[in-house]
C-alpha cells in the first residue's frame, strides 16, 4: 500500500477499532451502545446548539493541535500547549481588561489576539531556547513550563487580579469580545461558537501552504527529516527549532483567545481543563498534517461535547477511553503498516 | 590444519544491493586472519554474519566443519565465537568484574554473584595474555585501551575460541596498539583463531598470518601475510577492473581558481588530520586527489564546505578567486560559486523522503527563479526538473511524486550531479567519490558529465578512492598521505602515464602508503 493510502486508512481503521472496543465496554457496563451513540449524534450534529458547542471546542482543539503539529515537523514534541494556552489566556484577559472603554473593536480585538499569541509564543520559545542553547530535552522543558505557567497564572489570579469572592478576573472591555456566530449570523443558537473559528481555519490552510508549498516549510521539514543534510544545504537547524516552537506557541495562544475573547470574557481558574494536552492527541491522529487536523479536531470536539450530553447514561470517562485508545491504535497501526509495506 | 570458520559462496543482500557477493573464505585454527578493504567493501557485513547478527541470503557457514545457521549472536556465542566491537559494549557504572560476568553469571536469579571466582579467572587471563587491568575498578575510570582489554577478558571468560576484532586499533594510541598486538599473538599461540577487520595496512603486515582483501562485497584475494607488500594490498583495495573507458581529451587549464595553502585541521580530540596541505586548482582542469581513505580527505572536504565541527582548529588558507572559504557557512560558500558533492550522498546531499523534483532544488532552494509570491514557482520548478532529467538521463517515472529514496544509487547521484553542476555562477566543483555505489551504466554518464564540466571552464577537485577513476579523469594528480599532498603528478606526466595504466597505478600506490 502507498504511503498516501496508509495515511487515510490507518486513522479510519483506528477510529473504527476504538469504537468497537468502547462499544464492548458499554455493553459490559450494561448500556446499549447504539442508543448512546444515537443520542450523541442527536445532541451534536442533530441540534443547532450542540453543533455550536462542538464547533467551539473544535476551534481550540484545532489551534492546540497545530501547537503540537508544527514543532513536530522538526521532530520536536511540544507537550507544552497547555502552559502556552494558559499564558495566552491570561495575557488576553489582562490586555482586554486594561483597554480603555471607548476603544473600537477593530483595534481592541487584534491587540488582545496579539498579546495572547505573544505570550504563548514566548512561553514556547523559552523551551526552544533551552533546547538550542543547552540541549535540554524539549519534552521535559515543556512539561516543567506547564507547571510553572499554572503556578504563575494561579498566583497572579488569587493574589492580585481575582475579583473579590470569585475565581476570575475583571471582564474584558466589551469592544474586545469576539462576537458569536449567533449574534452575527443567527447560527448555533446561544452556543459559544464565535468568529474565531474562521481565522483558525484560515491559519490552518495558510500553514498547510507554507509547509508544503514554500521555502519556509521546505527548510523546516528538511531540518526535521535529515538534520545532517540540512546543514550541508545551508539550513540552520537551531533557527528552524525556534521558528517551529514560536509558531506552535502562538497557535496555542490563539486557542486561548477563542475561549477568553469569544466565550468567557475573563480569565478563570481551571478554564483550560487540560485541553492543551488533548491537542497532542489531535495532532497525532492527524499525523501532524494541518488539513487532517481540522477533521481530527472536529472528531475530538464531537467526543468531548457529545460525551457530556450522554452523561446521564454513561460516564464521560468512557469517551476519554475512546480518545486515548484511538491514539494508541493509530501509533501501533502506523508502526505495523511500516513493517509490512 | 583444521579450519575454524568456513564460508562457502555466502551472499548477503539488502534489497537489491549485494553487500556480500558469493564470499568464500577459510580461517584456519590458531591463526590471525586479517580482512582488509575500503569502507563499504562489505567487511562489517561479513563479520556480522559470522557473529549471528545477519542471516546470509544464500551460501553456507560452518564453524569447525559443522554447518551452522545462527539467528542471533547468542547462538554464535554458544558456538564459541566472540566479538570485540568498534564501540565497546560495556556498562560504565559497573566494575570490570561485573562487566566481565554480565550475561554469563552462571548463578541463580536471586543468588549471590560469583564475583570472587570471576576475579580469580580475570587475574589469571590478564597475566597470561598481558591484559593488565584491576578487576575492581569501575569501567568508567578506565582508558580506552583498558576498556578494550575488558572486552577481550569478556571473550576469554566465555571461552570463545574464535575472536572477531572490528577495527580494534581505530581508537588506540600507537603504544596501546603495540600492546594489543602482543595480546593477539599470545591468543593465537594458545590456539585461538582471530579475525581482524582493519583498513590500516601497516597493522596487517605486523600481525596477520593470512590476509584477505575485500572490494565491493567480494573477496579479491587471500594471501599469506609474509609474502605480500603494502603497495600490493593498497592496489587491490582501491583498484577497479571494470570501469567505462571515458575519452579524456587534453585539457587547457586557465587561471588558478582555488588555492589551498598550508591547511591544517586539528580535531577537538587533538588529532592532526590534515597537516600543511597545499594545492592549487586551475580553471578547466580536474585535480584528482588519490589516497587510501582516512588520510584526511574527509576533513579537507569538511573544511571546504564549512562543515567542520565546532571546536576544530583550522589554520592555513583556502581561497577562491581571492575570497577566503574558511569558516564560512555552506550557504555562503555556495553563493561564492562553489558546488560540493559529498562522500555520503544519502546522509548529506539529499532528503530521501522528498521527491525527485524537491531534491533537484535542495541547497539551491533559495534561488529567486524558483520562487513566486510566498511559495515556490511550481511551473518553473517543473520545467527545470524536466530539463535536468533529460540532460542527465535520470531514470524516474514521475519526478513530482516519486521519492528520491526509491531511485537506484546511480540515478540518485545523477540528481545530485545535475543540481550541483548547474548552480548559477559556479566556478569550482568539489566531487567526492562521485561514482561510489553507482551501477556501471550510470558511471559512464557521470564521467562524461564531469569531463563536460571541465570543458566549460570549471575548476574541479576530485577526491576518489578508486585509482582508475582518478587516472581516467584527472588533469593533475595529488597523492594524499597522512593529511598532506605527498607527491604531485603534472599534467604532462599524467597524460603520458595514463597509457600504461597498470604501471601508473603501481606508482601511485607507492605514494599513498
Amino acid at each position: 500500500m502507498h504511503a498516501k493510502q496508509l495515511r487515510l486508512f490507518i486513522p479510519l481503521l483506528s477510529f473504527l477499532s476504538a469504537l468497537t472496543v468502547s462499544s464492548v465496554i458499554m455493553v459490559l457496563a450494561e448500556r446499549d451502545p447504539l442508543m448512546i451513540f444515537g443520542k450523541m449524534f442527536h445532541a451534536t450534529f442533530g441540534s443547532s446548539y450542540g453543533t455550536g458547542q462542538m464547533v467551539f471546542r473544535m476551534t481550540t482543539l484545532l489551534l492546540v493541535g497545530l501547537a503540537a503539529a508544527i514543532p513536530f515537523q522538526v521532530r520536536l514534541f511540544n507537550i507544552g500547549a497547555e502552559g502556552q494556552l494558559l499564558m495566552g489566556a491570561f495575557a488576553a484577559a489582562m490586555t482586554g481588561a486594561m483597554l480603555p472603554a471607548n476603544m473600537p473593536s477593530f483595534l481592541a480585538i487584534p491587540l488582545c489576539l496579539f498579546s495572547a499569541m505573544a505570550a504563548g509564543a514566548g512561553w514556547a520559545l523559552l523551551a526552544g531556547t533551552l533546547k538550542v542553547q543547552f540541549g535540554v530535552n524539549e519534552v521535559i522543558a515543556t512539561i516543567m513550563l506547564n507547571f510553572i505557567a499554572q503556578g504563575i497564572t494561579g498566583y497572579l489570579l488569587t493574589y492580585h487580579f481575582a475579583l473579590p469572592s470569585t475565581v476570575h478576573t475583571t471582564p474584558i472591555a466589551t469592544a474586545a469580545a469576539i462576537p458569536t456566530f449567533d449574534k452575527v449570523m443567527g447560527w448555533f443558537a446561544n452556543a459559544p461558537a464565535n468568529l474565531s473559528t474562521l481565522p483558525a481555519i484560515g491559519l490552518t490552510f495558510l500553514l498547510w501552504i507554507m509547509l508544503f508549498r514554500s521555502r519556509f516549510g521546505y527548510e523546516m521539514r528538511a531540518a526535521g527529516l535529515q538534520p545532517d543534510a540540512a546543514r550541508y544545504g545551508g539550513i540552520n537547524a537551531g533557527v528552524q527549532t525556534l521558528t517551529a516552537m514560536g509558531i506552535g506557541g502562538a497557535a496555542a495562544g490563539l486557542g486561548a483567545a477563542n475561549i477568553v475573547l469569544g466565550y468567557k470574557h475573563y480569565y478563570e481558574a481551571g478554564m483550560s481543563d487540560g485541553i492543551g494536552f488533548t491537542g497532542i492527541a489531535v495532532a497525532l491522529l492527524a499525523g501532524a498534517h494541518p488539513l487532517w487536523i481540522i477533521l481530527s479536531a472536529l472528531f475530538f470536539g464531537f467526543l468531548e461535547y457529545g460525551g457530556l450530553t450522554v452523561n446521564t447514561w454513561i460516564p464521560k470517562d468512557i469517551f476519554m477511553i475512546i480518545e486515548a485508545l484511538t491514539i494508541i491504535l493509530v501509533i501501533s497501526f502506523t508502526a505495523l503498516g511500516k513493517r509490512f509495506s | 590444519m583444521a579450519i575454524a570458520v568456513r564460508l562457502s559462496a555466502v551472499s548477503k543482500k539488502f534489497g537489491s544491493f549485494a553487500a556480500n557477493n558469493k564470499v568464500s573464505l577459510s580461517v584456519e585454527e590458531g591463526t590471525i586472519h586479517a580482512i582488509v578493504g575500503e569502507n563499504g567493501a562489505g567487511k562489517s557485513t561479513l563479520t556480522k554474519m559470522i557473529y549471528g547478527m545477519h542471516l546470509p541470503t544464500s551460501g553456507e557457514l560452518s564453524i569447525k566443519e559443522q554447518t551452522v545457521r545462527f539467528t542471533s549472536p547468542r547462538e554464535a556465542i554458544k558456538a564459541g565465537i566472540g566479538m570485540v566491537h568498534q564501540h565497546f559494549m560495556l556498562i560504565p557504572k559497573l566494575s570490570v568484574a561485573e562487566n566481565v560476568i554480565l550475561g554469563h553469571e552462571e548463578t541463580g536469579l536471586f543468588r549471590r554473584l560469583p564475583l570472587e571466582r570471576a576475579k580469580t579467572v580475570i587475574r589469571k587471563d590478564a597475566e597470561a595474555y598481558g591484559l593488565t587491568v584491576d578487576p575492581d575498578a569501575l569501567v568508567a575510570s578506565l582508558s580506552i585501551g583498558e576498556q578494550q582489554r575488558v572486552e577481550i577478558l569478556k571473550l576469554l571468560f566465555r571461552h570463545a575460541e574464535i575472536m572477531i576484532f572490528d577495527e580494534p586499533t581505530a581508537v588506540l594510541t600507537p603504544c596501546e596498539t603495540e600492546r594489543l598486538f602482543i595480546t593477539l599473538r599470545a591468543l593465537r599461540d594458545t590456539g585461538k583463531s582471530i579475525i581482524l577487520i582493519t583498513h590500516k595496512l601497516d597493522e596487517v603486515l605486523a600481525v596477520a598470518d593470512t590476509v584477505s582483501v575485500m572490494r565491493k562485497g567480494e573477496i579479491v584475494g587471500t594471501m599469506p601475510g609474509s609474502s605480500v607488500t603494502k603497495e600490493e594490498l593498497a592496489r587491490m583495495m582501491v583498484g577497479r577492473s571494470v570501469l567505462s573507458s571515458v575519452t579524456n581529451p587534453a585539457a587547457t587549464p586557465g587561471e588558478i581558481l582555488l588555492a589551498i595553502n598550508n591547511l591544517s585541521y586539528r580535531t577537538t580530540r587533538g588529532e592532526l588530520k590534515v597537516q600543511n596541505l597545499s594545492l592549487k586548482v586551475r580553471a578547466g582542469e580536474i585535480y584528482g586527489i588519490a589516497g587510501v581513505e582516512g588520510n584526511g580527505q574527509s576533513e579537507l572536504l569538511q573544511t571546504l564546505w564549512g562543515l567542520a565541527p565546532e571546536g576544530t582548529i583550522i589554520s592555513g588558507t583556502a581561497v577562491l578567486k581571492g575570497v577566503s572559504i574558511i569558516s564560512k557557512r555552506p550557504d555562503e560558500i555556495a553563493l561564492m560559486g562553489i558546488s560540493c558533492i559529498p562522500e555520503d550522498r544519502l546522509r548529506h546531499a539529499v532528503i530521501t523522503e522528498y521527491t525527485v523534483s524537491e531534491n533537484l532544488l535542495f541547497g539551491r532552494h533559495r534561488e529567486r527563479s524558483f520562487h513566486r509570491g510566498i511559495g515556490f514557482n511550481a511551473p518553473a520548478i517543473k520545467r527545470y526538473a524536466e530539463e535536468m532529467i533529460a540532460n542527465y538521463d535520470i531514470r524516474c517515472s514521475s519526478p513530482g511524486n516519486q521519492s528520491l529514496g526509491s531511485l537506484s544509487g546511480g540515478n540518485q547521484q545523477k540528481v545530485v550531479l545535475a543540481r550541483e553542476m548547474n548552480r548559477p555562477g559556479i566556478s569550482l566543483l568539489i566531487l567526492a567519490q562521485p561514482t561510489r555505489g553507482v551501477d556501471i551504466g550510470a558511471i559512464e554518464t557521470i564521467h562524461n558529465k564531469i569531463i563536460e564540466a571541465r570543458h566549460s571552464g570549471m575548476a574541479i577537485l576530485l577526491v576518489s578512492s578508486e585509482l582508475e577513476e582518478i587516472i581516467a579523469l584527472s588533469t593533475r594528480i595529488g597523492c594524499i598521505y597522512k593529511g598532506a599532498i605527498r607527491h604531485e603528478f603534472s599534467q604532462e606526466e599524467v597524460e603520458l602515464k595514463r597509457e600504461a595504466e597498470h604501471e601508473f597505478q603501481k606508482e601511485i600506490g607507492l605514494h599513498i602508503t
